[in-house]
């Protein structure tokens, strides 16, 4: 791939603007409330395009075309039954409590909720999985750059780290919150024009059915199990995924998305710095209407991919890599300029999504490691310097972690490990802490102990495919479906336990749950605010919409 | 108090979209065989424009309404 010195133009612009916001937001970060929450000060749009901006890093652009043209349209339940449901639930029923709480951060609620230890627990391993992220978004950036216009991968990580660094350091969250709002419309202007010239060249859906009928029969299946998204769940031997649909409804679906979008601190950082109570819970709601059609953007390039691109493209080293499916098809259908948007939406939205990491590690970590354990009662002013220097160390071991990640293959997949490891068990223990008062301290720590050893026990004890070791105790058709049922075996476990231990231990008080649980917390009244500004019913709207779209594409 | 989002938001597409659009304008009409003849940078790029304006608008009406 060549570029022009009209995608160079486009690339430069891109960056001033990026270092010139951190620059001029730099004389509002005052205070530690500032450079960590926003001031609390955002209107819902903003924040809501954060929202899902910030998950829109390396596993999102390059890992969902992958997924398009590795299973097909079948991709879309990652977001009309995984993520939409979820971020639905979190506005409307979580966020009352998360914002209302004033917790500064996800595991600072579980202090307040239930101990130190359940919040040192979370803290600690949310601050590693947010540096995996980090880490493993920079490596696919520089290895893409490195494929595709032959940058060193070193110069690109490097560069890409210090960019961000920079604007961090000036801007804070709203830096990185900002940046990611500009880095949604750039993918939007940057590929939609990608799935309109792509679609054009297939024939429409109708031509773009055919093509893709081919190769599903090709590979075994019925034709259309690519464009048909429930029809071939019956078994998992049906469809490319090799999941039926009750492992994609329970594991993606109800524990995996909502373990992620309803407790990782990522997103609901966002969701925090919001303005108001209404703001914030609505910052979900309204993220869920471009998130649904997210899928036309990211997913339908990848199956365009497939259908359009000779076999042999994805073959890269004698080995097969849909991860190049979205560059390939920016390099078959855009011209110069073009060019240089798409590659500036990528550039864009990997280090979009580092900075979320990043900025939502250096919270974690000041205020729920070094405030709690090691320097309590400091002033405002070492709380912000402390800040600072997390970002740096972040920003660090980010690189570091990018470097670990090369030795991993399929990065959708290690993600899903990780996730389904720490996050499947949480959303048990969100959910029975949030709408169940007896539920007690130790009940939840232990329930998420237990949770997240029942995932890497059921790890252990079951493999994908042919190669089974003795101890081997059932064997997955995929990958996915390991993944999948490992969280289910996750959260269950830690649902169980987390009731068992609560009833034998003393509960907490009631007086001191007052905003913290569902049945002790004053009820909202939205007296006086019109419906389109009400969360539950811009939900109901979002909902309907999302089960349209899964009987469309049925 | 901070700094209007839109306005930065609101710069960048302005100028790149007036950027890509110009360059639509000129560029040899051989280059766009890849996108099936469509001149993806004008459109693209008029597009860019317009929201951005629009952007820049809403800093000016919203503005003087906070003032």
């Amino acid at each position: 791939m060549i570029l022009h010195g009209i995608d160079y133009a486009i690339l430069v612009v891109y960056f001033a603007f990026v270092l010139g916001i951190g620059a001029a937001l730099k004389r509002f970060m005052k205070t530690s409330l500032d450079f960590f929450e926003s001031g609390r000060s955002l209107a819902a749009w903003i924040t809501g395009l954060a929202f899902i901006s910030a998950n829109l890093g390396a596993q999102e652009v390059i890992g969902m075309a992958a997924s398009g043209a590795k299973y097909g349209i079948m991709t879309s339940h990652f977001y009309w039954v995984g993520a939409i449901p979820a971020m639905i639930f979190v506005g409307v029923f979580m966020m009352p409590f998360y914002y209302g709480s004033r917790a500064h951060s996800v595991p600072e609620y579980l202090r307040l909720r239930f101990d130190e230890k359940t919040r040192a627990l979370n803290a600690i391993s949310f601050a590693i999985m947010t540096l995996f992220s980090s880490g493993i978004s920079m490596y696919v950036m520089g290895r893409l750059f490195q494929l595709l216009l032959g940058w060193d991968i070193n110069v690109s990580i490097v560069a890409s780290a210090a960019v961000v660094l920079v604007y961090i350091l000036l801007g804070g969250l709203t830096s990185s919150i900002y940046n990611e709002v500009v880095q949604f419309f750039l993918i939007v202007f940057g590929f939609l024009p990608l799935a309109f010239i792509g679609l054009g060249a297939a024939g429409g859906w109708t031509g773009l059915q055919t093509r893709l009928s081919t190769v599903a029969t090709d590979a075994g299946f019925a034709s259309g199990a690519w464009t048909q998204s429930w029809q071939h769940m019956g078994t998992p031997q049906a469809n490319p995924m090799g999941v039926e649909w009750f492992g994609m409804a329970m594991g993606l679906g109800f524990v995996l998305s909502f373990g992620y979008w309803c407790t990782d601190f990522l997103v609901i950082q966002r969701a925090m710095a919001a303005k108001s109570m209404n703001a914030a819970r609505r910052t979900p709601v309204l993220a869920a209407i471009p998130k649904m059609f997210f899928p036309f953007i990211v997913i339908l390039p990848g199956m365009l991919a497939i259908a359009l691109l000779p076999a042999g493209a994805f073959v890269f080293n004698g080995k097969t890599d849909y991860n190049m499916a979205m560059p390939l098809m920016l390099q078959k259908f855009y011209p110069p300029g073009l060019l240089g948007l798409g590659l500036t939406a990528l550039l864009a939205s990997f280090m979009s999504g580092m900075a979320g990491n990043v900025t939502a590690f250096n919270t974690v970590w000041t205020y729920d490691i070094y405030k709690a354990y090691i320097r309590p009662n400091a002033k405002d002013a070492d709380y912000m310097r402390m800040g600072k220097l997390a970002t740096v160390f972040g920003t660090l071991a980010s690189i570091a972690t990018a470097y670990v990640a090369m030795m991993f293959g399929n990065i959708m997949d290690l993600l899903q490990l990780v996730f389904s490891f720490i996050n499947a068990p949480l959303f048990a223990t969100f959910l029975l802490g949030m709408f169940w008062a007896r539920t007690s301290a130790h009940g939840a720590f232990w329930g998420l102990i237990s949770g997240t050893s029942a995932a890497a026990v059921h790890y252990a004890l079951t493999s994908v495919g042919p190669a089974a070791a003795s101890t081997t105790l059932h064997i997955y058709p995929s990958d996915m479906a390991q993944n999948f049922w490992g969280a289910i075996w996750a959260w269950s476990s830690c649902f169980v336990v987390t009731i068992l231990v609560s009833l034998l231990t003393k509960a907490r008080n009631p007086a001191d749950l007052k905003g913290l649980v569902y049945s002790l917390t004053p009820r909202i009244t939205e007296e006086g605010v019109p419906w389109y500004r009400r969360p539950a019913v811009l939900a109901l709207v979002v909902g309907v919409l999302t089960i349209g779209l899964n009987i469309y594409f049925w | 108090m901070t700094l209007d989002l839109r306005l930065p938001l609101g710069l960048l597409f302005a100028v790149l979209g007036l950027l890509l659009a110009l360059y639509g304008l000129v560029s040899d009409a051989a280059i766009y065989q890849v996108s099936s003849g469509v001149n993806v940078n004008l459109w693209t790029g008029a597009a860019m424009f317009v929201f951005g304006a629009l952007m820049l608008i809403g800093v000016k009406l919203g503005s003087r309404r906070a003032d």
